[in-house]
């Protein structure tokens, strides 16, 4: 058993959404529950679609296989499994798994008496999925508008929306998502490096604590925000790195079909300028 | 059950002010001695605001940095023909360009690049001073440099965009703008120059570590939040001395995916995403316009990415008829 010295104690019964104790163990490290079983089904279901779309597809390039939506002529239907229903089976499958995960991870919250940051968190990722793939083609009329399953196609799909759109940054909610990204990547390696600089001293020197960290960003720019501070700031970031994306590609078509470029036009036509 | 959430710190302690750490050794300036706490920011993180740490390097970096700033506003302002609402209202469109391509590597003339290449100077000058501050602080208050090398590594970004592709290249022109759109534009006009940055490899490696960066901390600051009333935030003392709140934190991720991440080794992750985001990046840029010309006919050549039928005539690249630096 794949078992670490101390967690025998925290295998407890209990802390399950669905099912009970029906469900209620553990696969060698892995918690089953409900939502394992489900998330296991559907992610093996639709790596076995996407495989099987390799398979009558042209290639097995693995960086040109693509599995794509719909033609837009299909609107909102549903589509013949080789003209785009596998794409359709495998957003089902992916949207399945990605909320039993999720789900799976709260039970796990339960069990271990912890929040639910994680999933929430989760979550946001999970919005900006679902916004991409469902929330957006329904808004437009048609799955076509999705993007591929595919390592260079979803590329070649980002490239053609943003430039139908003129110049995708400047589309204000893009700026606000990759400033968040930014600012969480950098949060993230002072937070790291913060750390692991208390922890790994110079040879000979003791290893520093708090207060030694709070000093070094005092000193440096005048701020620390603490220990638990940087993981409620870094938890939000992150969080609205995800929220914002959903939001400024959901805008994108549904409510805002011209250049990103003249949108900035009220700014100019604001009255006080007169 | 919301009161495990711990969206805010409630009770907020009014105590005297940290002074901090002494400087070992100590140098000739001396830290602040004010100090000053804000409510509003205890809701979320620490109420202490200060005390600031001036030093040499730091007094110098910070003038460097106004310098540069003046420089970009005033040849903005200048534009507009000095004209305060014009800058206000034309602000986000407005912007400070570098020379012309055939100036070269060239000193242009102040008002043709010549102010942007000086600006430039002074923000760098600026930022590597700041490093330097960076460092000494760690050694002075004993710590480790870890955080002087992450800075490091953005600055290599920073320094490859202003500095050494456009000496690779041979011409001031290829430096970025200043200015809010202006800097979008040349972003845009750069992918489009060289084929879509989106085929360029290293371009998607630094998008993974962006993405895996905001991921691994939106796992890594859910995941102390979550057992913050085990007290999971003292991370130094988890690491040197395993609680119960690093136990369940390794225990949630075990019994996620099937593999945990340590208290200390968690920062190692994530040091190293954040890294090699800009790092990766900066090669990416490095690469574009010395090494390869389109990064799309590279993909095509290394089969990694389809060859599309042509959808128009090729027209000749203006940027060979304009004298632009190829």
């Amino acid at each position: 058993m794949a078992m670490l010295s101390f967690e025998r104690k925290y295998r407890i019964r209990g802390g399950t959404l669905v099912g009970g104790d029906l469900f209620d163990f553990w696969v060698g490290a892995f918690y089953v529950g409900f939502f394992g079983i489900t998330a296991a089904f559907f992610a093996l279901l639709g790596t076995a679609l996407l495989v099987y779309g390799a398979a009558i597809g042209p290639t097995w390039n693995l960086w040109q296989i693509s599995i794509a939506p719909p033609d837009l002529s299909y609107g909102l239907g549903l589509a013949p499994l080789h003209e785009g229903g596998i794409w359709q089976l495998v957003t089902i499958c992916a949207v399945g798994a990605f909320v039993s995960w999720m789900l799976r991870e709260v039970e796990i919250c339960r069990k271990l008496g912890m929040g639910f940051h994680v999933p929430v968190a989760f979550g946001s990722a999970i919005l900006a999925y679902v916004t991409l793939q469902v929330i957006r083609p329904l808004l437009l009329g048609a799955w076509g508008h999705a993007f591929p399953y595919g390592i260079y196609s979803h590329l070649d799909w980002v490239s053609n929306v943003a430039y139908q759109y003129l110049h995708f940054h400047y589309n204000p909610a893009h700026m606000v998502a990759v400033t968040f990204f930014f600012t969480t990547v950098l949060a993230l390696a002072l937070h790291g490096s913060l750390v692991l600089s208390a922890l790994n001293p110079a040879k000979g020197e003791v290893v520093k604590g708090a207060e030694h960290e709070n000093t070094f960003f005092r000193d440096n720019i005048g701020y620390s925000i603490g220990t638990l501070g940087i993981h409620r700031f870094g938890l939000l970031i992150a969080i609205n790195a995800g929220v914002w994306s959903a939001i400024c590609i959901v805008i994108s078509g549904p409510f805002w079909t011209r250049s990103w470029t003249d949108w900035w036009a009220w700014w100019l036509n604001l009255p006080i300028w007169n | 059950m919301a009161e495990y959430q711990n969206l805010f710190t409630r009770v907020q302690v009014e105590a005297p002010h940290y002074p901090g750490v002494p400087h070992d050794p100590k140098g000739v300036w001396s830290r602040g001695l004010k100090a000053s706490a804000n409510y509003w920011l205890g809701k979320i993180g620490d109420a202490q605001i200060g005390p600031f740490y001036l030093g040499s390097t730091g007094v110098i970096s910070i003038i460097c940095f106004i310098i540069a700033f003046e420089i970009v506003g005033l040849n903005m302002l200048a534009s507009v023909n000095w004209n305060p609402l014009q800058f206000i209202k034309q602000l986000p469109w407005l912007a400070l360009e570098p020379a012309a391509p055939q100036y070269g590597l060239r000193l242009p003339p102040l008002q043709h690049g010549g102010w942007h290449l000086m600006a430039g100077f002074f923000l760098t000058v600026s930022v590597l001073l700041w490093w330097v501050r960076t460092y000494m602080l760690a050694r002075k208050l004993r710590m480790g440099t870890h955080t002087a090398w992450a800075f490091a590594s953005a600055i290599w970004l920073f320094l490859v965009l202003g500095f050494i592709r456009p000496v690779l290249m041979g011409s001031w022109s290829e430096a970025v703008p200043f200015g809010i759109f202006a800097h979008l534009d040349w972003t845009a006009a750069f992918s489009l120059r060289y084929g879509n940055l989106l085929y360029n490899p290293f371009h998607a490696l630094s998008i993974v570590f962006l993405y895996g960066s905001v991921l691994l901390f939106a796992m890594h600051a859910g995941t102390i939040m979550a057992v913050s009333r085990y007290g999971g935030e003292r991370e130094v003392e988890q690491v040197l001395d395993r609680g119960t709140a690093s136990e369940r934190a390794a225990l949630f991720w075990r019994w996620t995916m099937g593999f945990n991440a340590t208290m200390e080794s968690v920062h190692r992750w994530a040091w190293w995403f954040a890294v090699l985001c800009t790092l990766t990046g900066g090669i990416g840029i490095l690469l574009t316009g010395t090494a390869v010309d389109n990064w799309y006919l590279w993909a095509v050549k290394h089969g990694v990415a389809p060859s599309y039928p042509a959808t128009f005539d090729v027209l000749p690249d203006p940027a060979l008829n304009s004298g632009g630096a190829q």
